[in-house]
């Protein structure tokens, strides 16, 4: 038994960290196009982490979410992205707040707080559990810098799922923990219902800033 | 079937119903019938208690906010049947968008009742997803320039809002799974709460810390506040009255649920500071703000974030009478502050803008609704005989005894709003009115009640309802 629970480890944890690095591969894409394959890749090892943990926690309800990662995620997504991107003719390069150099760096920054938060806090839980979520935190994390540094929507939508998978990554990775299909699937509807948003009033830009002036000046509140 | 089901299956149902149904007159009448129902069978709990489940739970916490959420939809929903038919009339909201608002106010409605009444940290926030797609697609209702932004604005914070509040339900579990073994019962309220002295008090910290902030957005604490005055601003009225009078309070709810989980663990970090700096903050900033606003609806948003920041700083004071002045201040700011609303909405209607500049002299047009909005201003910024200024009152009694430095700002923060709504109250209701005096289309009557109350709870609070807020107060912690 200890060889298989070092595969089950080692797998799980090999698992994570693509998705890991996944993440860093979306904050430096100059194309939406790009974005969106990285992020379909994200999906997929997703489902693969997913349901690698359902095989060795023998938990089969996660196979469920396993399946809405790859289906919904992996392929409806990146899909409908792509031709409301082509049917709204959005801009295909990507404009950034931050540079690219900066971004990696940060995100490493975030990387390390995250692994220095997670792993002494979870000291007694099982390694497989700590790693996991630091790496599930990380990604998280990683999803909130892409949202603050791209300034179009389609990106910033692209870096809110990506948070999601961060999510899921950590909820699979906690053994047992129960409803993670209902959560999933609720996640699912409201990221199906702002693609729907995005189509519906055909939302290019991300108009709002968080910088309150421009907001008045835009509402007629200036003085 | 439990009163609880009759509470979540009545909404549930409506909104089905109104789905399907093609007539807006008819859809807005059986929508007060909808609340009306919903409304008599939130009150049935007081009287037999229904028996915890696994996912639906009823305590001495929740029944009064069930019922509050429950009389608030309920008037509201008096409120929008006269508020949308107008808009109809006016050709501001086409007739088919009404068959989506009202299933959606319903949806709505259910979202925040099953969020009150869960058992289940995952429903909990399942419910409070759920209560944010419904009004992100109301605030979008008109589908202008700036509708869409804000409703896109309100998406995207609170998304990311919910999504750490969900890393913090996972956290939560992982703390609870040691103890209480893989599965369900680990994510249950009632069975988690009398054991988590034994959790790990770390990933307790760090859980509350997520939840707060994330929770938190929704409460719109400063500085996680940029998306509430437009939500409020740019939806249809009677939204922004259930948004502030209701669904703040039900995210402030799950923070105070997970508020007590932490209090129930002697070696986590005290919630409480947390708290105070983030109600502080939330008062301090949104009572400047107050100056600058040139919208009405905008005025009363901001107004919305300075109370949830005082309610806020009461519970993160903590102790049987801070407690106490956050439940009844939670109570008096959803009552006054929807019916506020009522009254901006006609108001609104009837000028035909929401700029505070080109409303002028209320009082000599349109009497009783200028007079109504006069008394809700007055209640709202804390002045005697209002139920407002009792509970501002204790908290600042309560905090000069035990924090005196933290009591002057929470005073200069009150000081500073008051100052600000007595300045707009004057340009908006007194002075020479124009346009002379017209016939009011306004539905009165929710605003009386609510006034009646909030006026009945400032001069005497009945005894059975004070020693029932004490009880719940020391359950907070």
């Amino acid at each position: 038994m200890p060889i298989f629970a070092n595969i089950a480890y080692d797998t799980a944890h090999l698992l994570d960290t693509f998705v890991l690095v996944l993440s860093f591969a979306l904050l430096y894409q100059r194309r939406l196009f790009a974005v969106l394959t990285i992020y379909a890749w994200q999906a997929l090892c997703l489902a693969a982490a997913a349901a690698w943990q359902a095989y060795a926690q023998d938990a089969p309800h996660l196979y469920i979410t396993a399946a809405i990662a790859l289906v919904f995620k992996a392929i409806v997504i990146p899909l409908a992205l792509h031709r409301i991107i082509v049917y709204l003719n959005i801009h295909r390069s990507i404009e950034t707040a931050l540079g690219i150099g900066p971004t990696m760096a940060v995100g490493v920054g975030l990387v390390a707080l995250s692994i220095l938060l997670v792993l002494p806090v979870t000291a007694a839980a099982g390694a497989l559990t700590r790693e996991s979520l630091a790496a599930a935190l990380s990604v998280v994390l990683l999803g909130l810098l892409m949202m603050i540094t791209r300034r179009n929507a389609v990106s910033q939508v692209v870096g809110f799922m990506s948070l999601e998978n961060g999510l899921i990554l950590a909820a699979v990775g906690v053994k047992g923990m129960p409803l993670v299909v209902e959560l999933s699937i609720a996640f699912s509807v409201m990221v199906a219902f702002i693609i729907f948003g995005i189509f519906f009033f055909h939302i290019r830009e991300r108009f709002d800033t968080l910088d309150i002036h421009d907001m008045e000046r835009f509402r007629g509140e200036e003085r | 079937m439990s009163p609880v089901h009759a509470i979540l299956a009545t909404p549930a149902a409506a909104a089905v119903l109104f789905a399907l149904l093609p007539g807006y007159r008819l859809a807005a009448r059986l929508n007060v019938l909808a609340a009306a129902l919903t409304l008599a069978a939130s009150v049935v709990p007081f009287f037999a208690r229904p028996a915890t489940t696994p996912f639906l739970l009823i305590d001495d916490f929740n029944i009064y906010l069930v019922a509050l959420t429950a009389f608030v939809a309920f008037t509201t929903s008096l409120f929008s049947a006269r508020y949308v038919l107008h808009e109809v009339a006016i050709g501001r909201l086409p007739a088919g968008n009404l068959r989506f608002y009202h299933a959606m106010y319903q949806a709505f409605c259910f979202t925040m009742l099953l969020a009150l009444t869960a058992n289940n940290l995952g429903v909990l926030w399942v419910a409070i997803e759920g209560a944010t797609l419904t009004t992100v697609l109301m605030v979008g209702l008109y589908r202008t320039a700036e509708a869409l932004e804000a409703a896109w604005k309100y998406f995207i914070l609170c998304g990311v809002g919910i999504a750490l509040a969900l890393f913090g339900t996972i956290l939560i579990y992982l703390a609870a799974q040691p103890v209480m073994g893989s599965g369900l019962p680990a994510m249950t309220w009632s069975a988690i709460l009398p054991r988590v002295g034994a959790f790990n008090p770390a990933i307790l910290n760090l859980a509350f810390v997520f939840l707060l902030v994330g929770y938190g957005t929704k409460v719109g604490l400063a500085p996680l506040h940029a998306w509430l005055p437009d939500a409020h601003a740019e939806g249809p009225t009677p939204i922004s009255a259930v948004l502030s009078g209701l669904l703040l309070n039900v995210a402030l709810y799950a923070v105070l649920r997970f508020k007590m989980l932490l209090a129930g663990n002697a070696l986590a970090v005290a919630p409480g500071p947390l708290m105070l700096a983030m109600g502080l903050a939330s008062l301090l900033l949104a009572s400047f703000m107050l100056y600058r606003r040139r919208d009405i609806k905008r005025l009363f948003a901001y107004s919305s974030i300075e109370h949830m920041g005082i309610i806020t700083f009461a519970f993160g004071m903590g102790g049987a009478l801070a407690n106490f002045a956050g439940l009844l201040h939670m109570t008096m700011h959803s009552l006054t502050k929807s019916a506020i609303f009522f009254a901006v909405g006609h108001i609104s209607q009837i000028k035909g803008t929401q700029k505070i500049a080109e409303i002028r002299g209320l009082t000599q047009s349109q009497p009783l609704l200028g007079w109504a909005l006069v008394i809700g201003v007055v209640a709202i910024a804390g002045l005697p005989p209002f139920g407002v200024f009792t509970s501002e009152f204790l908290v600042l009694t309560t905090s000069f005894a035990r924090q005196p430095l933290l009591a002057l700002l929470v005073l200069a923060g009150l000081l500073v709003g008051l100052g600000a709504l007595v300045l707009r109250l004057q340009g908006l209701a007194f002075g020479a009115g124009e346009g002379g005096r017209k016939a009011s289309p306004a539905a009165m009557l929710p605003l009386f009640i609510h006034f009646a109350i909030v006026l009945a709870a400032g001069i005497y609070l009945p005894r059975p309802l004070v020693a029932w807020f004490q009880n719940v107060a020391r359950l907070l912690g």
